[in-house]
C-alpha cells in the first residue's frame, strides 16, 4: 500500500468503517511509515478532543416556539401520552439537550392521570431496594447523576439543615418515560420529589391534595413542574415544599 | 418565518422534493394532528443536532434559525415520504439543501464564496500539506471555541463533512446519503478536511507559544 492510499483509508480506520482486511493492511502500512503513523496519531487525537470539546449548539428556545406554531396543534384533549411527551423525547436527545423544551400542556384530566401515576411511582419506590439508584446525602453527587439520564437534570437541594435529609436520587418512570425523582426523608417519612419539565414557564402556586391515602404537593417554577409525593401530613409536606422554593430562589439568586 | 428560504431551489430525488403541488388530500392531511405528533416525536428531538449543523454550515446564529425552521416545515410537508430508519440523516439532507439556498442567495458577497474552491483542492495531492517530521509532540489540547473555530474556518464541502462525521456522528454511507455523493466522495473529503484542520491545529499550536 503505498502513503496515497494509505492517508485515505486511515481515516476510514479509525472511523471504524474498513472491513477486516483492510484494516488490516492499513495497519501493516501505519507499522512501517513513519509518516503515516504520525498522522494516523495526530488525526485520532483530533478527534478524541472533538470527542471531548463542546462543539454543539442548543438550539435557541425561541426557534423551538416557532417550529411548534407552525405545526399543527395536538387534539383539543391530549392523551397522557401526549402529556409526557417531554419525557420521551429527553431519552433520544443528547445530554447536551438538558434544558430542550417541549410543549406540554397539562389540563385537569390529564393533571388526575399524573397524579395517580407519581402515587403510583411513589408506592413503587417504597418496595425494598427500589428507592434510590444513587444513595448520598450530598447534593453535588446526587445532580451530576442525572447529568445524560434525563433531558433535565432536575435541581438536587440539600435540606438537611431545614429537618428534611437528601437521600439520594433515581431515574423512575411515569407513563412508561423515564422522570427524575429526588428522595428526602424526614424521620421515617419518605418523600419522593417528582421533576419534569414544561413549556410554561410562569410560576404555578402549590396546591395540596390527597391520593390513596398519599398527599401530592404540585407546582410549577422556572420552566419545571414539580410533584412532592408523601405519607407525611399535609402541614410538613407544605414546609418541604415551601423550603425547597425558597432553597431554589436563594440559589438562583446567590 | 421562511421569507428568503421559500424560493429555495428543489432537487430531484432529495427529501424535500416538490414544494407547492398539494392535492386537496395532501391539504387535508397536513393538518392531520395525529400527522403532526407523529412528526414531532420523530423529529423534534434532533432539533439541537439540526441546529448545530446550520450554525457550522452557515456560520451565522440568526441564518442557522430560519434554516432549522425552514427544515422542519419542509420536513413535515414531505413527512409522509419519510420511510425511516434513520430520521437524523433525512433532516440533514433537507437542512443542507436550505443551506446552500443560502450559499446562492450569499454568492454576491465573494468572502462565502467557498463552494468553487473545492473540486480542484480535492485533488490537490494530501501529503503537501503536512511537511513537518513524524517527531513532532503531542498535539495541544484546545478550548471548545478555539476547536469551534477551526472548524469554522475550513473550505466547503470539507467542513460539511467533517462535521457530520466528528460532531454528528454519522457513517460514511449516512453522510453520503445527505450530500449525495458516493462514498468515496465523502471518503476523500473527509481525509481533505481532518488534513486541512491538522494543519491549521498545528498553526494555531504554534501561534500560541
Amino acid at each position: 500500500m503505498t502513503c496515497e492510499e494509505a492517508e485515505v483509508l486511515l481515516h476510514a480506520l479509525i472511523d471504524g468503517e474498513l472491513d477486516a482486511g483492510h484494516a488490516r493492511e492499513v495497519e501493516a502500512h501505519i507499522a512501517s511509515c513513519a509518516h503515516c503513523a504520525a498522522l494516523a496519531r495526530d488525526y485520532r487525537e483530533i478527534s478524541q478532543a472533538m470527542g471531548q470539546a463542546d462543539l454543539r449548539y442548543k438550539a435557541p428556545l425561541e426557534l423551538r416556539r416557532r417550529i411548534e406554531k407552525a405545526l399543527p396543534q395536538p387534539q383539543a384533549a391530549p392523551s397522557r401520552r401526549a402529556v409526557l411527551r417531554g419525557f420521551a423525547l429527553g431519552s433520544a436527545v443528547s445530554a447536551m439537550a438538558a434544558t430542550g423544551l417541549v410543549a406540554i400542556v397539562l389540563r385537569n384530566d390529564d393533571e388526575q392521570r399524573i397524579r395517580s401515576e407519581v402515587v403510583s411511582a411513589h408506592l413503587r419506590s417504597l418496595q425494598a431496594g427500589h428507592l434510590t439508584d444513587v444513595v448520598s446525602t450530598d447534593q453535588h453527587t446526587v445532580k451530576p447523576w442525572f447529568n445524560g439520564k434525563l433531558d433535565v437534570s432536575p435541581p438536587v437541594i440539600d435540606l438537611t439543615a431545614q429537618g428534611f435529609t437528601l437521600i439520594g436520587g433515581r431515574l423512575d418512570y411515569v407513563d412508561a418515560r423515564a422522570i427524575g425523582a429526588v428522595v428526602y426523608k424526614r424521620r421515617q417519612h419518605v418523600i419522593n420529589l417528582f421533576v419534569a419539565q414544561t413549556a410554561n414557564t410562569e410560576r404555578q402556586p402549590a396546591k395540596i391534595s390527597t391520593l390513596q391515602g398519599f398527599n401530592i404537593r404540585r407546582w410549577s417554577d422556572r420552566g419545571l413542574n414539580y410533584w412532592a409525593v408523601s405519607d407525611l401530613g399535609a402541614d410538613e409536606l407544605s414546609e418541604f415544599g415551601e423550603k425547597f422554593e425558597t432553597a431554589m430562589r436563594a440559589n438562583k439568586e446567590g | 418565518m421562511p421569507g428568503r428560504w421559500a424560493a429555495a431551489p428543489g432537487r430531484a430525488g432529495t427529501p424535500h422534493g416538490n414544494a407547492g403541488q398539494e392535492t386537496m388530500a395532501a391539504k387535508a392531511s397536513q393538518d392531520d394532528p395525529e400527522r403532526a405528533r407523529r412528526f414531532r416525536e420523530a423529529a423534534l428531538p434532533y432539533l439541537d443536532d439540526a441546529y448545530t449543523l446550520a450554525r457550522y454550515l452557515l456560520r451565522d446564529a440568526a441564518d442557522a434559525e430560519d434554516a432549522v425552521q425552514e427544515c422542519y416545515l419542509r420536513a413535515y410537508k414531505h413527512f409522509d415520504s419519510y420511510r425511516g430508519p434513520a430520521m437524523k440523516p433525512w433532516l440533514f439532507a433537507i437542512l443542507r439543501n436550505v443551506c446552500r439556498a443560502e450559499y446562492a442567495r450569499r454568492a454576491t458577497a465573494p468572502v462565502t464564496a467557498t463552494e468553487e474552491l473545492p473540486e480542484s483542492a480535492e485533488q490537490t495531492p494530501l501529503w503537501h500539506e503536512t511537511p513537518d517530521t513524524p517527531e513532532r509532540q503531542m498535539l495541544r489540547r484546545f478550548d471548545g471555541d478555539t476547536v469551534r473555530k477551526l472548524v469554522a474556518a475550513l473550505a466547503e464541502p470539507f467542513r460539511e463533512t467533517f462535521v457530520l462525521r466528528e460532531i454528528q456522528d454519522l457513517s460514511y454511507r449516512e453522510i453520503a446519503d445527505v450530500a449525495a455523493v458516493p462514498v468515496g466522495t465523502v471518503m476523500s473529503r473527509l481525509a481533505r478536511a481532518r488534513a486541512m484542520l491538522r494543519s491549521a491545529w498545528l498553526a494555531e499550536q504554534e501561534q500560541a507559544k
